[in-house]
């Protein structure tokens, strides 16, 4: 569970009772309600606050097991690495920050694109890793991503895309620009194809993500109060000058401009995706009945 | 209107001023040799700070305020053009113009941004930052092309999609995001030209087709060099060196293969010469029309599809560490 260490500050337990018998790091401060949490509390409640139900970010590998039947999955591509195209340097090479973060991660670029099935429906899920770089999208990512859409074609199947990212990936150019284009346009294959695509916009979901697939599903569906646009909010405040309104870009703010179908609570997730994939036709499985769902 | 000089331009605009000086005097010989002297000298320092442009000049070439936009290629390239407005939605965005009219005797729609020449224009198309009605209003009009079979030019400059709460309001990523979408099975010839500033989403909006061209001064790139250097620096000052890490200068998008092909420039820039400027687009466009517009719809749409598909190839931008074929 590093991701976790890594997210929230850790902070000393109370002086007194069960101090002598937790370890320390293992309460948190939640960003919610700003009450103390035992981290096992969280972790067995998929990372959401139980005192407010505040969704902490949760990581691409705990995401596919809350996703997939029995927590079981086929990944593929997990080897593409990028090659560092632009050969870029900022105040450091873009080389030695990819091989640094893939080993703080244990992952090659920020999505990981598997098979399996939600609820016995065979589908294709990429989710997307934000402790990479952001979730910034280069060229691994808009070709993992275009290859589980054009998997999901082959064997006609469903997709499911669950966004977490800042958006284009700065180091890899106008080549990160064009995976928006790349996605989208598989994505407009798996459309003509009738085949159903669910976007999963989780916090924060913001820039070329925002503005490709995350906002094409046949469902867009979000999770409590994730930060979700297309300007940054920095960006905007810088250019019209004042502050942002309250709850600006939260998932209510989208549901009440029309730009997403609902709102879901991380525990019930699962059962939202298998409800709609139900009412979309699933893969094979043929419109299950209401009691039980297909195999 | 005056010829803004950029900085790096200096050296032209002093020689451009003692040209003008000397006109103003009486005429002799002696004087005429003079002018013609300085004429030839100008030409060659012109060629000579424009052969070695840094990645920083270009983007300051590529945002001239007298660099010719849509309107100047609509005049000079198009005849008849008459504007359609409105993306039957909410409202008709200032910043994408788009119409019917006709090339070289054929009826076209053409599509782009206009930033605006003059204050007061700047003002009314939104300094080039198009709002979501802009890119609903664009796939309108391209639909529209579709159905009769028309194809579609466009003119691709602008900074960015406004960055505006009302933007966000009315869903400018899912406009633009529709648009990617939609382009890329758009059952007619779409011919893109970047003809100023390729900026991120807000140009990609606009910018899916059969064939992507480039001016030679213009940019394309997945973010501004301000804004990358304020964020990956953390110091908008190292604009310059963001600029050159970008790699958003037409030869470095040929070479990576997001453009199809350069369209050179007059000696100088586009703003030095517009007439010569659209004569040089005339030149490519019209070939590469004849081109995309001989092929039927299946063969165009599949090379459509596999050309920004193979954006990000195998073995040169990304490896696959695992066995061959190991994805299963
Ligand atoms: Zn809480």
């Amino acid at each position: 569970m590093a991701w976790f260490k890594k997210a929230r500050t850790p902070i000393a337990p109370p002086a007194k009772a069960q101090a002598s018998r937790v370890p320390e790091g293992l309460w948190v401060k939640c960003p919610g309600c700003s009450q103390i949490i035992y981290n096992k509390d969280l972790a067995t409640n998929l990372n959401v606050c139980p005192k407010c139900a505040h969704h902490n970010r949760i990581g691409a590998a705990e995401r596919l097991r809350l996703l997939f039947d029995d927590g079981a999955w086929i990944e593929h591509d997990k080897d593409l690495v990028s090659t560092d195209p632009l050969q870029f340097v900022d105040t450091k090479p873009y080389k030695a920050r990819l091989r640094a973060t893939m080993e703080s991660t244990g992952v090659k670029d920020a999505v990981i694109t598997a098979s399996g099935t939600i609820d016995g429906i065979e589908t294709e899920i990429a989710a997307m890793e934000y402790s990479f770089i952001g979730g910034s999208m280069g060229v691994v990512v808009g070709e993992k991503i275009a290859r589980a859409i054009e998997r999901a074609i082959a064997k006609r199947s469903p997709v499911v895309i669950v966004c977490c990212s800042g958006g284009a990936r700065m180091m890899e150019g106008a080549l990160s620009l064009m995976q928006m284009a790349k996605v989208c346009g598989a994505l407009a294959r798996l459309d003509r194809e009738r085949l159903p695509y669910i976007s999963v916009l989780t916090d924060p979901t913001t820039g070329g993500v925002t503005a490709s697939f995350a906002m094409l599903g046949d469902l867009n569906i979000a999770e409590p109060k994730a930060l979700i646009g297309f300007a940054g909010p920095r960006v905007i405040e810088q250019t019209i000058r004042q502050t942002l309104p309250d709850g600006f870009q939260r998932s209510e703010f989208l549901l009440e401009k029309g730009m997403i179908d609902f709102i879901v609570d991380r525990r019930e997730m699962k059962a939202a995706i298998a409800n709609a994939l139900r009412f979309m036709g699933g893969s094979r499985a043929a419109p299950a009945p209401a009691a039980a769902p297909p195999t | 209107m005056p010829l803004e000089t950029l900085e790096f331009e200096e050296p032209i605009a002093v020689l451009l001023k003692e040209i003008e000086a000397l006109t103003l005097l009486p005429r002799t010989d002696g004087r005429d040799r003079e002018i013609d002297a300085l004429g030839r000298r100008l030409e060659s320092v012109r060629a000579e700070i424009y052969r070695s442009l840094t990645p920083w000049q270009r983007v300051q070439v590529a945002r001239h305020p007298n660099r010719p936009g849509l309107e100047d290629f609509i005049a000079r390239l198009f005849t008849g053009f008459v504007e359609i407005h409105g993306d039957r939605r909410f409202a008709d965005d200032h910043t994408i113009m788009t119409g019917f009219a006709e090339y070289k005797g054929e009826p076209v729609l053409v599509v782009g941004h206009v930033k605006g020449k003059d204050t007061k224009e700047k003002i009314f198309r939104n300094f080039g930052y198009a709002r979501p009605e802009g890119y609903r209003k664009a796939l309108r009009a391209m639909r529209l092309a579709e159905k009769f079979h028309r194809p579609v030019i466009v003119f691709v400059d602008t900074p960015a999609a406004f960055p505006g709460i009302e933007s966000e309001e009315r869903g400018v990523a899912e406009a633009i995001a529709v648009n990617l979408r939609e382009m890329m099975l758009l059952d007619t010839s779409v011919i893109v030209i970047v003809s100023g500033e390729g900026g991120s989403g807000g140009a990609l909006g606009i910018a899916v087709g059969d064939r992507v061209l480039m001016q030679e001064f213009a940019i394309y790139s997945v973010i501004p060099p301000e804004g990358c250097a304020s964020i990956l620096w953390r110091d908008q000052a190292k604009k310059v060196e963001a600029a050159a890490a970008l790699k958003l200068t037409a030869p470095d998008l040929l070479k990576a293969a997001i453009i199809d092909e350069i369209i050179p420039e007059p000696i100088g820039g586009a703003h030095t010469d517009p007439a010569a400027a659209a004569r040089l687009v005339d030149d490519v466009l019209v070939r590469v029309l004849a081109e995309v517009s001989s092929l039927d719809s299946e063969t165009r749409l599949g090379r459509r599809y596999d050309m920004f598909r193979s954006m990000g190839r195998i073995g040169i931008d990304f490896v696959d560490e695992g066995s061959p074929g190991s994805s299963s």
